[in-house]
């Protein structure tokens, strides 16, 4: 509860967050939402401009885009969000007892990271691709698969500085369980840092996935996603470049969201900086200085 | 009581494939009676902090064993309530997401009392460490260097357990804040019948506070003195200590 007051004093995370929440509610329910079929072709309206009707215009077969930018939100966003939980869910799993536990178990967990993490991310995906076959799903599973080893090691990193502390150590010292050091200690003090590196990805994992449907290799060519709409403007770049503006701004919009909400959970989420915000808010021209410092250090 | 028997510690030098170590505890033996103030004097390196680390359990020995009444406390059934510390560095002794409150609740709770027993005892905590009792909503970095070495000691107390091991605990004070921690230190121990290890680096502290010093060197235990005889050691290194010191 404490995280959501202090997220809603702060006017971008709420814009932020209330754009993602429309953006996965919208593709949740996409047949509710949306006014056409997107594969429906009406080549009587092929490059149409927009109208009441279609209010974002026809494509180069005349397709609703509006219709195929709400249907695309689930390859692009929903997708994409599963694959990132799952991996940060098995990376952070692995990082939590590699930075903790030390030892053995780190030595193990971190010579199967640097093993994965030694394939570039694109072979390794189209190795997948290759033996598994093309198709959405498998592209998810390939990233899945090359994603976890990269949040091993940043939240083992992470969680290694922490371990050390001495609050941990008097948990430790007074008989507290690991698990419950785990999450009571070093879980709640990582989780900025987790919430930040998964945003990031979020957007570069969305670029791939798009790029991967443009090699013909993701999602298949009727189905609508982001990206290929955007390759598909790409041919009619010069003569109606507002094609590329509905998709392009779709996928800026959906990522500099996610980048913000991130930011300001880091601060929403860290009692320190929430103080000194208010704090530096009343009376001091540094405030705006400060916080970026703190932001930059953790 | 608390019995440390010829325990020895090393870690590896460098890297994962190296069979080099560096030896930092050479089988030492003491034993910290029931309500003394044991003292560990010795300069940086010397092994101290990582024997208190071994007295705690929060490391294993290589060799030997660490006993709190005959158990051994690298099982942490045997730590729980028994013995809890006090660190150095109070910049990281409190969670930064927990209040005064929160962190003196975390070691009663494992005791199942109940949550008034509870609320009533963290009053009554603060009070003793010479706190006010509002103080148990504020977070730690809204409190100074000394309230919260004193929040620390009152969490360290808390479970009243029979040996407390205090980590250099006033050496990051200012030296007005020192007296002042010290003598609640001395309080507590009256009240509550718990042993003290005091490691520390500052002699005149330790002479204040402690029944028997341990003078440690190189891993090694130099010289065990009653802390009315501290002037007449017969080491050389123990001498060399004492004379270093500065006298106003």
């Amino acid at each position: 509860m404490r995280i959501l007051r202090n997220l809603s004093r702060d006017r971008l995370a709420t814009i932020s967050l209330l754009i993602i929440a429309v953006t996965i509610i919208a593709g949740i329910f996409a047949p509710l939402f949306a006014p056409f079929d997107p594969n429906e072709i009406n080549m009587s309206l092929r490059y149409a401009s927009p109208s009441w009707e279609h209010l974002l215009g026809n494509d180069h077969l005349g397709r609703c885009i509006l219709s195929r930018i709400i249907y695309g939100i689930r390859p692009s966003v929903l997708w994409v969000l599963v694959v990132l939980f799952i991996s940060v869910l098995a990376g952070a799993i692995l990082g939590f007892l590699a930075g903790y536990f030390r030892g053995k178990i780190d030595a193990i967990i971190m010579r199967i990271c640097d093993t994965m993490l030694s394939f570039p991310g694109y072979v390794m995906a189209l190795a997948v691709i290759g033996i598994l076959g093309v198709g959405l799903e498998n592209i998810l599973i390939a990233f899945a698969l090359i994603k976890w080893a990269w949040f091993a090691r940043v939240i083992r990193t992470s969680v290694m500085q922490y371990a050390e502390l001495d609050y941990v150590k008097f948990s430790k010292a007074t008989g507290i369980s690991d698990f419950k050091i785990i999450f009571k200690h070093i879980v709640p003090v990582t989780f900025s840092d987790i919430a930040v590196i998964s945003s990031g990805s979020i957007g570069s994992m969305i670029l791939q996935i798009s790029g991967f449907s443009f090699l013909g290799l993701g999602i298949q060519a009727p189905n609508p996603e982001w990206g290929m709409m955007l390759n598909e403007a790409r041919e009619v770049m010069f003569t109606r470049p507002e094609l590329m503006l509905a998709p392009g701004l779709a996928i800026v919009i959906v990522v500099s969201a996610f980048n913000f909400l991130s930011d300001s959970l880091q601060v929403a989420l860290d009692p320190k900086l929430v103080i000194s915000k208010n704090k530096y808010k009343e009376n001091s021209p540094y405030s705006a200085v400060k916080v970026r410092e703190k932001e930059v250090a953790n | 009581m608390l019995k440390v028997d010829k325990v020895q510690k090393s870690y590896k030098k460098n890297g994962l494939f190296s069979s080099e170590r560096q030896i930092i505890l050479k089988n030492v033996s003491l034993e910290c009676r029931s309500r003394e103030c044991l003292g560990i004097i010795g300069e940086s390196g010397s092994g101290k902090s990582t024997l208190g680390r071994l007295m705690l359990g929060i490391e294993k020995p290589d060799c030997g064993t660490v006993l709190i009444d005959g158990m051994n406390v690298e099982d942490r059934r045997v730590r729980l309530g028994n013995i809890s510390a006090v660190f150095q560095d109070y910049k990281s002794s409190i969670n930064p997401f927990f209040t005064v409150e929160e962190a003196i609740l975390e070691p009663l709770k494992i005791q199942n009392k109940s949550k008034k027993e509870n609320i009533d005892k963290i009053t009554t905590l603060l009070n003793q460490v010479g706190l006010p009792s509002s103080y148990r909503n504020k977070y730690s970095h809204e409190l100074s260097g000394g309230e919260i070495q004193r929040v620390c000691i009152a969490r360290a107390i808390s479970t009243e357990p029979k040996c407390i091991l205090l980590d250099e605990a006033i050496s990051s004070l200012d030296v007005s804040v020192q007296i002042q921690v010290l003598e609640l230190l001395k309080d507590l121990k009256r009240i509550y019948n718990m042993s003290y290890v005091f490691i520390t680096h500052d002699i005149q502290a330790a002479a204040y506070i402690c029944d028997r010093v341990i003078i440690f060197k190189d891993g090694q235990i130099e010289e065990i003195v009653e802390i009315e005889h501290l002037k007449d050691v017969k080491s050389v290194y123990a001498r060399k200590l004492l004379k270093s010191l500065i006298t106003f």
